[in-house]
């Protein structure tokens, strides 16, 4: 088993997400994580999915996936051409307060509330990194946390909505010839 | 400035626009808007007595004809009763368009009555639904569902239009274009792929066609037919496939898979390339996929992109549609066989071999009793190949493949995919809607009979004068058949007693059918004749047969196709075999 990521641009339109999720349910495929935001275009929204899969079943994924009508574009965004990004919230006792600063300033974290006997961590990062600073903060005592599921950008001038058909100038007009007459 | 009318309007208008000619359904509460303007209608609305039967009908329609088959249904159980025909036709790959009411917009979400999500529900089993709440995404909708059902590879649509939508006014416009920012099924296959595939098949010296029902669904018979001659190698036609190739033809081997010939069978365990038309390597063709044509190459060409290396990888992939597929492997292939051919001599001899060695088979009971496999054949033979035969699911079901002799495309209508009992009568019944002057034969269970045979009475009011044939051995015959060979014969709830009750003779009479009963077989000729000389009304025959036919050859499920046994306990003498 292997880990992938997938940017997929979708229609906005009602249900898409239930689709997504069905299709990956009935197939049987693992998702590690999701995130749904919207893009650039208001009609588009980008899911990134995070799935684990033996190599070949990779392509069987993406074309069930691509089967979906709302679906537009696919595409893998691999380790090294594309920037990866977690977003961690957590709150943590201020027993060890010292020693919290430090790790926070060690990973670049951020805090962002602070109550009488907790504080709250921000940071964002690779997995690797927010896995890091969450194992540096389990001894200090975490109360509780919040993850975002992966997203990733590809890196470089490329956008994967360059790649979708209109963009393409590819025709996705299909004329209707209807039996009888228009529109009395 | 367009029109002015009703959501419910726009609904009828725009179905008209789409080419409708014909449509099952059922009225209720919910949908009630859209019977108004259809009660003025020139399309054709056929009152079914069970939303299934609306289902299987438009199914039945649909592969008879090429066209969408349609229903019109009312929210909640409506709806929910339509599940089973649309699961069916996704696994067929049948165009169906479904419009359901749904409960009005401002009371979704509320558990009002008659309210079920029949969007969420039929995610899986559509190739594409939608939930319309404004009168104006009517047309569009409907449109669309037009276009997505019949293109690329073939699927059931489903548009809710929840009650308001139906009553409120719009303006109607029905779209001159329709626009998918990311639906494109590939119609033209890659160069490169053709070439790739007609050098392969080149270099083969045991090839096999393996044809699935894509072949039909692409119009693409003449194409097949130029082709394999072309190729000169064998052809074998799945299930779902039947009638695609003409099983006269001197290159038929028949049908492979779980209770195919051993040639058909034996030809794609043996081969070395395995020319894959519009067909999915399902696990019921495959047996234990580890063991499937262990040495063979594989091109695969289907429209589906997603079928391509799924369950087996594919040495050629070619996306396309199969009839523009077809016609450009020709030309590509006659360039190659300029270059050099392979000598198909032996492996033909091998293959014709095991045809004359092992063809399809039964033995007459010795008790005397009808044997069921000689009224399919009978009735194929009778009935010709002109005639339309749809069958239930079952033994019946693999008989009815076996011993009818296809010659044409759309003349075999069965539930391949999802083996939906009570599929026969309705499919029949869409059949010979869609074929009125075609003589359409039900070949069915007396199990599946008693599932969805109050259609008959649709068919009998609608002069739809279907013929039936139950293969009454009184008893839900393949379940039977397993218990017979994987439990010892514990015959575990599967006797229906239904030589005893219902009498399907009174019962047919009943609904307004003719009812003929047979019991010997010196009779059968003359019953099948009988009910092929009736025109005027459906016709039901009670044939009482054998209890204990069972369906041979059979490769047990998860085996390998090498353990093909051609009776029970007996593999086919592969020493005596050159392989
Ligand atoms: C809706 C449905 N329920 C159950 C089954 C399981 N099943 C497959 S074949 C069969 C027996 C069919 O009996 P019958 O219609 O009498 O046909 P026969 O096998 O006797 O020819 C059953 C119960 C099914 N395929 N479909």
């Amino acid at each position: 088993m292997s880990q992938h990521t997938l940017a997929v641009l979708v229609e906005n339109s009602s249900g898409v997400l239930a689709r997504v999720a069905s299709l990956f349910s009935r197939r049987a495929y693992n998702i590690d994580s999701l995130a749904v935001g919207p893009t650039e275009d208001p009609n588009i929204s980008r899911m990134t999915i995070v799935i684990n899969v033996e190599g070949h079943a990779l392509e069987q994924v993406m074309s069930q996936l691509y089967k979906l009508i709302n679906v537009i574009a696919i595409s893998e965004m691999q380790t090294n051409s594309a920037v990866h990004r977690e977003l961690l919230l957590v709150k943590v006792s201020q027993d060890h307060r010292e020693k919290v600063m430090e790790i926070v300033e060690r990973y670049a974290a951020k805090i962002v509330d602070e109550a009488e006997s907790s504080i709250t961590i921000e940071a964002s990062g690779e997995s690797a990194h927010i896995a890091g600073l969450l194992e540096a903060l389990t001894p200090m005592g975490i109360k509780e946390l919040v993850q975002s599921g992966l997203i990733a950008l590809e890196r470089g001038d490329a956008a994967l909505s360059d790649r979708t058909l209109s963009a393409q100038g590819i025709s996705t007009t299909h004329s209707l010839i209807p039996q009888a007459d228009y529109q009395n | 400035m367009s029109k002015e009318m009703t959501g419910a309007s726009a609904l009828v208008k725009s179905l008209e626009l789409a080419g409708v000619e014909v449509m099952f359904g059922i009225p209720g509460g919910a949908v009630l808007p859209a019977y108004d303007p259809i009660f003025d209608s020139k399309i054709r609305h056929i009152l079914v007595r069970h939303e299934q039967g609306a289902g299987h009908a438009a199914t039945g329609y649909a592969q008879v004809t090429g066209k969408p088959g349609v229903c019109i249904v009312t929210s909640g159980p409506g709806a929910t009763n339509l599940v089973t025909p649309l699961a069916d036709a996704a696994m067929d790959s049948v165009p169906l368009v479904v419009i359901t009411g749904q409960v009005p917009s401002a009371a979704i979400g509320t558990d009002a009555f008659q309210e079920a999500d029949i969007r969420s529900i039929t995610m899986p089993v559509t190739k594409h639904n939608y939930l319309v709440t404004d009168p104006d995404d009517i047309p569009r909708a409907i449109a669309e569902a037009f276009y997505i059902a019949n293109t690329g590879r073939p699927g059931p649509v489903l548009v809710d239009i929840a009650k308001d939508a139906l009553q409120k006014m719009t303006h109607f416009n029905y779209p001159k274009n329709i626009e998918f920012a990311g639906y494109k099924p590939q119609i033209k296959p890659n160069d490169q792929s053709i070439r790739d595939a007609a050098a392969l098949i080149a270099q083969s010296s045991k090839p096999v066609f393996y044809v699935g029902g894509g072949v039909i669904k692409a119009n693409a018979s003449k194409e097949l037919l130029k082709l394999a001659e072309l190729v000169g190698a064998p052809v074998v036609t799945t299930l779902m496939a039947r009638g695609a190739f003409p099983d006269s033809h001197n290159l038929h081997l028949g049908m492979p898979g779980m209770h195919g010939t051993v040639a058909a069978v034996t030809a794609l365990q043996k081969s070395d390339l395995l020319i894959t038309l519009g067909a999915r390597f399902d696990d019921r063709v495959t047996g234990k996929l580890s063991s499937f044509a262990v040495n063979a190459k594989v091109i695969h060409a289907d429209i589906d992109p997603a079928e391509i290396g799924k369950n087996r990888f594919a040495d050629v992939p070619v996306v396309g549609d199969l009839a523009h597929t077809i016609a450009a492997l020709i030309p590509a292939l006659q360039e190659e066989f300029k270059k050099s051919r392979p000598d198909l001599t032996a492996w033909l001899r091998q293959m014709f071999s095991l045809r004359t060695t092992y063809p399809l088979g039964y033995n007459q009971p010795e008790d005397g009793s009808v044997s069921p496999q000689y009224v399919i054949e009978r009735i194929g033979a009778i009935g010709g190949p002109n005639s339309i035969y749809v069958a239930g699911v079952g033994q019946h079901q693999m008989w009815a493949s076996q011993f009818v002799k296809y010659e044409n495309p759309r003349t075999w209508l069965n539930s391949g995919g999802l083996g939906t009992m009570g599929y026969a009568v309705p499919a029949a019944m869409g059949a010979k809607v869609g074929a009125p002057d075609t003589t359409v034969w039900a070949i069915d269970g007396d199990g599946c009979f008693q599932m969805t045979n109050q259609e008959l009475v649709t068919c009998a009011l609608n002069n739809i004068p279907i013929k039936v044939a139950i293969i009454n051995n009184e008893s839900l015959g393949m379940v039977r058949q397993w218990q017979t060979m994987f439990y010892e014969g514990r015959y575990s709830n599967t006797s229906l007693d239904s030589k005893r009750i219902p009498d399907f003779v009174k019962l047919a009479d009943a609904m307004g059918c003719v009812g003929l009963r047979c019991e010997r077989t010196e009779d059968v000729d003359s019953v099948i004749n009988e009910a092929m000389s009736i025109n005027d009304q459906p016709v039901v025959v009670d044939f009482r047969v054998f209890r204990d036919a069972m369906v041979w050859p059979m490769v047990a499920a998860g085996t390998s196709n090498d353990e093909i046994m051609i009776a029970r306990g007996l593999a086919p003498d592969w020493d005596s075999q050159e392989l």
